[in-house]
């Protein structure tokens, strides 16, 4: 462990005036951080509300890392460590905040949006016909209820997958798995039904629980 | 890239994805690596295919890349 690591160890284990000036020092640099990633994004938040999610992502990751540091084996610097932490959060915090949006909403089944996601000319009417048709059906035969609505709201809704997590409270593992399984199941339905003859690469296949995660 | 590639490559997946749990926990280790020029990928080939086909945790990754190599945030 390099000495830097194991300054932040012993502060932050000390006891008194010096774990408070350590976990001050902590939540100082997890606020820098939180400030500079909720900046780097470049969300639609702005000023306070921007300000505040910064800052709540600081306290809480400060508690977390306290939780957490006797897991901290020196596999990378401390603040490394640390800062994946506030990192975290701030992708927690944003995907909360979505919902706070005048016109964010879970999407209805709004099957035309399809074709607009994947770059469909909106004049190709045939075309956006012939995707809508094929994802429609493999959605209905191939897909359970709760990969339906996974695959409804990001797909067709674009809710963004953090603030799915916030919503459901399920975690964004969980939500990514249904959604992996999903996007496998559909890619074996089209295959299997010569949608994809023209397509290289085709030839998955849609076993639950194939491959990972 | 025509609409139905744009689709297919959407929906293709990596078998060798470990998924968002297993690789947020190791994503501070391979930050580090790339950020000192090595190829973490070679020995987490998992994780590099799961941030290649997760936008959450690909932004996770560059957000904890950018902070590690920001020479301002001096942790």
């Amino acid at each position: 462990m390099d000495e830097a690591s194991r300054e932040w160890l012993a502060a932050l284990g000390a006891e008194g005036a010096a774990r408070e000036e350590g976990v001050a020092r902590l939540h100082d640099l997890l606020l820098r951080v939180a400030l500079h990633e909720v900046a780097r994004r470049g969300t639609a938040i702005t000023g306070p509300e921007l300000d505040d999610v910064a800052h709540q992502s600081a306290d809480d990751a400060t508690v977390a890392v306290l939780a957490k540091l006797p897991t901290f084996r020196g596999e990378s610097r401390f603040t490394t460590w640390a800062y994946r932490f506030v990192v975290l959060e701030v992708s927690s915090k944003l995907g909360r905040h979505y919902w706070r949006r005048p016109a964010a909403r879970l999407a209805d089944e709004d099957w035309e949006r399809l074709p607009d996601r994947f770059g469909v000319d909106p004049s190709a009417h045939s075309e956006r016909r012939e995707m809508v048709d094929a994802i429609r059906r493999a959605v209905d035969e191939v897909l359970t209820e709760h990969q339906r609505a996974l695959f409804v709201a990001i797909v067709l809704g674009g809710v963004p997958l953090d603030a799915l997590v916030a919503r459901t409270g399920s975690s964004r593992g969980a939500i990514y798995k249904g959604v992996f399984d999903a996007r496998r199941k559909i890619r074996a339905f089209l295959d299997a039904n010569g949608y994809l003859d023209d397509a290289p690469g085709a030839g998955s296949d849609g076993r639950e629980g194939a491959g990972r995660p | 890239m025509s609409e139905w590639a744009r689709l297919e490559a959407f929906l293709t997946t990596d078998p060798r994805d470990v998924g968002c749990d297993e690789a947020m926990a190791v994503l501070h280790v391979y930050v580090e690596a790339i950020a000192a020029g090595l190829d973490p990928a070679a020995r987490y080939p998992g994780v590099a295919a799961h941030l290649a086909a997760c936008g959450p945790c690909n932004e996770d990754f560059e957000g904890l890349l950018a902070a590690v190599t920001n020479p301002d945030l001096g942790g």
